[in-house]
């Protein structure tokens, strides 16, 4: 009787999903790369300072990696959680102490907070070894876009537990819109500066009451950055990574001339 | 760890902490002793007289790991207290300690370290600062208000990130002397020398499945560590002291010390964004793509890492860790009262220019004049200002052409537009330094202070 593996390896299954081969020689090295959806992403051969780490830090795909675990736990943190004023915070409480593997939420925001630096440090390097010169100039500039919605997507995360840590955070966060000039109804920087006792209410501007939708920070709030957290900026995220992923490719490689 | 544990208390529960770390730092000090000795990379330091011994880095760090493993063992004997910093040194950091000497003690620590590069970037030289800061890092733990702070749980991303930017920072710095050494010898980066190409599957994959391995345990031994911060139900009427934003934004925060927020929260941010996206179409440099240099870039580098490293950076450090109550300062051993009071007497220059000058009122419009009057006497009244910046933005990029035979190189190559941009660019950036040292030196408020219309500058 052969091994298991061949027997596995010879099924009809197994060759409907794979194709070829083992990748155990060089032709299948290169077939497999061809073949695969999830490989293709890459080439099939690359400039060998594009695999030393001590020259890519690998941050790009840290980044990216982080993306797929903030979304494979943020998909099961929504199964437990409520953007209501009613249910936010008490959903929180239920995530630490009853709901099982009660380092989800742990999990999801410390990989986000580690997805901030991966990014800057991705950027970092990429300025550091020059990568964004031609032929790479567009895709620093989705790079930069990719930064903001890094930034956006934490940022609107940050509001979700509904504690005061999250609505304090959004609120001084948010209040730098009302500032926003030709917008009119902004405070006086003294009374942003003089954080003890600031009013709360104001005569909203047109940019903080778009982002909060309302002119505090509420439910409405709560139930928009929710919005915006899971669905909209991921889409955005997600779009503009395969564009820069896609470029990467074009454009020849991770960094030096064409 | 809040401020109604007593310091026995607060001992107990650092002493753990302290154990392991020390403990860690021990077993990293051990790795590199073997990595020097298996790799044939220490270096002989001297000889013992008599035997004839030579002395390696080799022993010297198994030395060190000796020591934190005494420490280690010492902070979990009951010893923890007695490894602080004598309160002498900390209320002297504390009392040397502010915005100004930490803001240009950064600049100043940057600009060192980058002039001494080729020594600083010798590995031996840099994991001495890496223990003298672990070291400083660990002495500090004791400290209630340092500690405080340190371990909130949103802060310990931001502690690994100093060191994370720190290390990557000596690593590219590291490989750009090294290169920047060849260059000047006629030989190629080191990066060229791989320039062949290997097959992604296995030698790329594989390190992409290790790395997620890796990460993944990272994340799963930090979650289990250390739970996510819930703090008391929100509510809009009880407003915390200090109100800060999302550690990310707290450089912006920071600014608003010196800006009012639609600069600091709406124009600077925006110019930081544009800034970024500007770079690759400004810098025409065609040298040092695809290899770490400094010296084939010198002006590219040095800007970013200013702007990235010394403003960027150390205003966030410094309104996450140094800025309390009242977005007072406080130093990191300073326990953050709410009740410090600082004396703000800042003055705006139109009251410089007509009071102070001139020895008379500020120009001012009768109340029941119309609009436009009104309007007109604010010009008036802010004219030094706005004098003062339409000549630093009108005249500064001619200037910098005239005068810098760097920057006309630069404007013969760059062409207008592009020059402009740039050169605007890099006004608006100093202005942040500017604003800051107006302020400390002569208590500056706005350059422009037209508060009828929230127009301060």
């Amino acid at each position: 009787m052969p091994p298991l593996d061949e027997i596995i390896r010879g099924s009809q299954i197994w060759k409907s999903v794979f194709r070829h081969p083992a990748p155990v020689d060089r032709r299948n090295r290169v077939v497999v790369m061809l073949t695969n959806f999830f490989l293709h992403l890459h080439p099939v051969s690359i400039k060998k300072q594009g695999i030393s780490l001590s020259y890519t830090w690998c941050m790009g795909g840290v980044t990216f990696f982080l993306f797929l675990v903030e979304t494979v736990t943020g998909v099961l943190l929504m199964f437990y959680y409520r953007p209501t004023l009613e249910w936010a915070y008490n959903d929180m409480l239920a995530l630490r102490d009853v709901a099982s593997l009660g380092i989800l939420r742990e999990i999801h925001r410390w990989a986000a907070h580690a997805m901030v630096i991966t990014v800057w440090l991705h950027m970092y390097r990429v300025f550091l070894t020059g990568s964004y010169k031609p032929p790479r100039e567009f895709n620093w500039v989705i790079g930069v876009i990719l930064l903001l919605l890094t930034l956006l997507l934490s940022f609107t995360g940050y509001l979700l537990p509904w504690d005061q840590l999250a609505i304090w955070a959004i609120t001084v966060g948010s209040n730098m819109a009302r500032a926003h000039p030709f917008l009119g109804h902004e405070g006086p920087g003294s009374a942003l500066l003089t954080l003890d006792g600031i009013d709360m209410i104001t005569n909203a501007s047109d940019a903080r009451f778009g982002l909060l939708g309302a002119r505090f920070v509420g439910e409405e709030t709560l139930n928009r950055f929710y919005v915006l957290h899971c669905v909209a900026i991921p889409l955005g995220a997600a779009l503009l990574m395969a564009i820069h992923f896609w470029r990467v490719r074009k454009d020849g490689g991770i960094s030096g001339p064409l | 760890m809040h401020g109604h544990v007593s310091y026995e208390d607060f001992i107990m529960q650092v002493a753990g902490f302290l154990t392991a770390y020390y403990l860690f730092v021990a077993i990293m000090n051990a790795f590199a002793a073997y990595y020097l000795w298996q790799s044939g990379r220490a270096k002989a330091l001297f000889r013992l007289p008599g035997s004839g011994l030579a002395v390696t880095t080799v022993h010297v760090w198994l030395l060190v790991a000796g020591v934190f493993t005494i420490l280690s063992a010492y902070a979990t004997n009951g010893g923890a207290a007695a490894l602080s910093l004598s309160p002498l040194i900390r209320d002297g950091a504390d009392w040397i300690m502010g915005p100004v000497v930490y803001s240009v003690g950064s600049l100043v620590l940057m600009g060192g370290l980058y002039l001494g590069r080729s020594f600083f970037v010798k590995p031996t030289v840099a994991w001495t600062g890496l223990n003298l800061s672990l070291l400083l890092m660990g002495l500090s733990m004791t400290d209630m208000d340092f500690a405080s702070i340190v371990m909130k749980p949103d802060n310990v991303p931001i502690v690994a990130m100093i060191y994370l930017l720190g290390f990557f920072t000596w690593l590219s710095a590291h490989r750009a002397v090294e290169n920047d050494a060849r260059i000047a010898r006629g030989e190629v980066p080191l990066e060229k020398l791989d320039d062949e190409k290997v097959l992604v599957w296995p030698d790329l994959v594989y390190t992409e499945l290790i790395c997620m391995i890796a990460l993944t345990a990272v994340l799963f031994i930090w979650a289990i560590m250390l739970q996510a911060p819930l703090e008391e139900p929100a509510s809009t009427v009880k407003t915390p002291n200090p109100s800060k934003a999302p550690w990310y934004f707290l450089g912006l925060q920071e600014m608003l010390v010196y800006y009012d927020p639609w600069m600091a929260g709406v124009v600077l941010p925006g110019v930081v964004v544009g800034g970024l996206m500007a770079i690759p179409f400004i810098d025409f440099n065609k040298r040092g793509n695809g290899y770490y240099t400094i010296n084939e870039r010198k002006f590219a580098y040095c800007t970013f890492q200013f702007g990235f490293l010394v403003l960027w950076v150390t205003l966030i450090v410094m309104g996450t860790f140094l800025r309390g109550p009242n977005w007072n300062f406080f130093g990191f051993y300073e326990t953050w009262d709410a009740h410090k009071v600082e004396a703000l007497n800042n003055v705006d220059l139109s009251q410089y220019f007509w009071v102070d000058l001139l020895q008379m009122g500020r120009p001012k419009a009768a109340d029941d004049a119309s609009m436009a009057v009104k309007i007109g006497y604010i010009l008036v009244r802010e004219s030094p200002g706005i004098m003062a910046l339409a000549f630093y933005f009108g005249g500064g990029p001619p200037a910098m052409v005239i005068y810098s035979k760097f920057f006309r190189e630069m404007f013969m190559r760059m062409g207008f537009v592009r020059y402009m941009v740039l050169s605007n660019l890099i006004l608006l950036m100093a202005l942040l330094p500017i604003k800051m040292l107006a302020r400390w030196v002569v208590q500056m408020k706005y350059f422009i202070s037209i508060p009828e219309y929230f127009l301060n500058f």
